[in-house]
């Protein structure tokens, strides 16, 4: 790969991201309002649709604000921790046959350890801004988005035995042709109970809202970007939308195929508009979540997770583990 | 795939790089273009109007840190898991009757912490 090569692929995720930003915060605020009987952004351009646009131009010239009291060192970069790492996660995600910024052998991993670095840039936030609403919202992030994590982790697994790779371009290579002739060969279907504890702990890792305990709105304003104003708020905010698309986008290629179509082969030049289009459905399926379902508490979060999501998911690891691998060994003996 | 394999990794430097690079540029654009009038009271931290009582950092719940340390376990428990579900199919079945006494050991420790209420928020 040449620099321009490196170059090239470095702006064309930018500005997916970008583009992912304006676009899903436009859809959050029109399937929202939506769900909720009402028309959503209207008046700027069309169909509201150069509201999202004008709020960037807004955030860009606003006066980003940091209290006297605040810690200037962490508060400062603690934008960068939130946003880099979600920018970066945008590195293993496979957009077609040969389409993907580049082939990791561990890109599952990497997209995981990325996402994973996002609490502590929240943490990092809420405490540095030296004000209580933002700690509370910092201290819950620590405590519920690492918690989640560890379901979100374990349910990953499933799909990582079947495929026997790391890698997301054979992960959903893996996927491709059909069962018994007419069932796509999608993980979901076999691995359909880790697929609802990775969906639960995936809305969980980005603070929607079910639970979106770290900024609750009516209890902690906006919680961890309390004091946070102008394009240090931006991008906290571009980096959540971007967290939602990058969570959808690894579903997609563990449990939906990725980029392919069912049944047919997909020719390379629709590839990106599949995966995308699967991408955004679930987007909007999370976002239905968002709009339909009240905010959890936080120790009812907590014990779910430790007491319901933990176990069933350790279990179900065992359990596919034991039969993928005695399946053959049982199917031998009995040929026998 | 080898040969490849040192240049794969080294975009995601390039990405880190880049990524931090463009948030500068975009903040230090945002900076010349606002409008900047600092006070005293707007640098003071927001508490919905209220002057602020006391200081913020204080003594928080051990409860949070007490999940984090069961976080630290079961995060490091789920490193270990993977290298073993990639290999699952090749290797011998050893292997796996290993991983699932190594799981049923940390089965135990998560019902032990659940009985000694360590899951209960309180």
């Amino acid at each position: 790969m040449s620099a321009l090569g490196i170059l090239g692929r470095f702006a064309a995720m930018l500005v997916l991201l970008l583009v992912n930003g304006v676009v899903l915060i436009y859809m959050l605020r029109k399937v929202l309002g939506r769900l909720h009987l009402r028309i959503g952004p209207n008046r700027v351009g069309p169909f509201g649709l150069l509201q999202t646009t004008n709020d960037v131009i807004k955030l860009l010239t606003k006066e980003d604000l940091r209290p006297d009291s605040a810690d200037a060192w962490l508060f400062n970069i603690a934008p960068y921790l939130i946003f880099v790492p979600s920018f970066m996660a945008y590195i293993p995600l496979v957009f077609g046959p040969t389409l993907a910024v580049t082939n990791l052998d561990t890109g599952l991993l990497l997209a995981f350890a990325l996402t994973s670095l996002v609490p502590l840039g929240v943490l990092m936030a809420g405490w540095s801004s030296n004000s209580k609403w933002s700690l509370i919202g910092g201290m819950r992030a620590a405590g519920l988005q690492i918690a989640y994590e560890v379901p979100l982790l374990l349910s990953a697994l499933g799909p990582v035995m079947m495929a026997g790779s790391l890698d997301p371009a054979r992960i959903v290579a893996a996927q491709s042709g059909v069962w018994l002739g007419f069932i796509p060969r999608w993980f979901v279907i076999p691995q359909i109970l880790a697929f609802v504890v990775y969906a639960i702990a995936s809305q969980a890792e980005t603070q929607q809202t079910p639970f979106d305990m770290s900024e609750a709105e009516s209890e902690l304003i906006t919680g961890f970007a309390n004091e946070y104003g102008g394009m240090r708020f931006g991008f906290m905010y571009l980096a959540e939308f971007s967290n939602t698309f990058i969570v959808s986008a690894i579903g997609t290629m563990l449990f939906f195929g990725g980029w392919q179509l069912p049944w047919v082969a997909t020719p390379a030049w629709l590839a990106p508009f599949v995966f995308i289009a699967k991408t955004y459905t679930g987007i909007f399926v999370m976002m239905w979540a968002r709009g339909s379902l009240p905010r959890f508490r936080v120790d009812q979060m907590l014990s779910f997770c430790w007491k319901v999501l933990i176990p069933v998911s350790l279990a179900w690891v065992v359990v596919w583990a034991c039969v993928q691998r005695l399946w053959p060994v049982v199917a031998m003996a009995v040929s026998r | 795939m080898e040969p490849t394999y040192a240049f794969d990794y080294s975009v995601i430097a390039w990405f880190l790089i880049g990524g931090v690079a463009f948030v500068g540029v975009t903040l230090g654009m945002s900076r010349l273009l606002q409008h900047r009038k600092p006070g005293r009271v707007k640098s003071e931290i927001y508490e919905c109007g209220v002057e602020p009582v006391g200081p913020p950092w204080v003594q928080l719940k051990i409860g949070y840190y007490l999940y984090a340390l069961l976080f630290v376990l079961f995060d490091v428990e789920t490193a270990f898991l993977y290298p073993w579900a990639v290999t699952l199919d090749a290797m011998p079945l050893f292997v796996l009757a290993e991983m699932v006494v190594f799981l049923a050991i940390l089965a135990l420790g998560l019902a032990y912490a659940w009985k000694e209420g360590a899951l209960q928020w309180r």
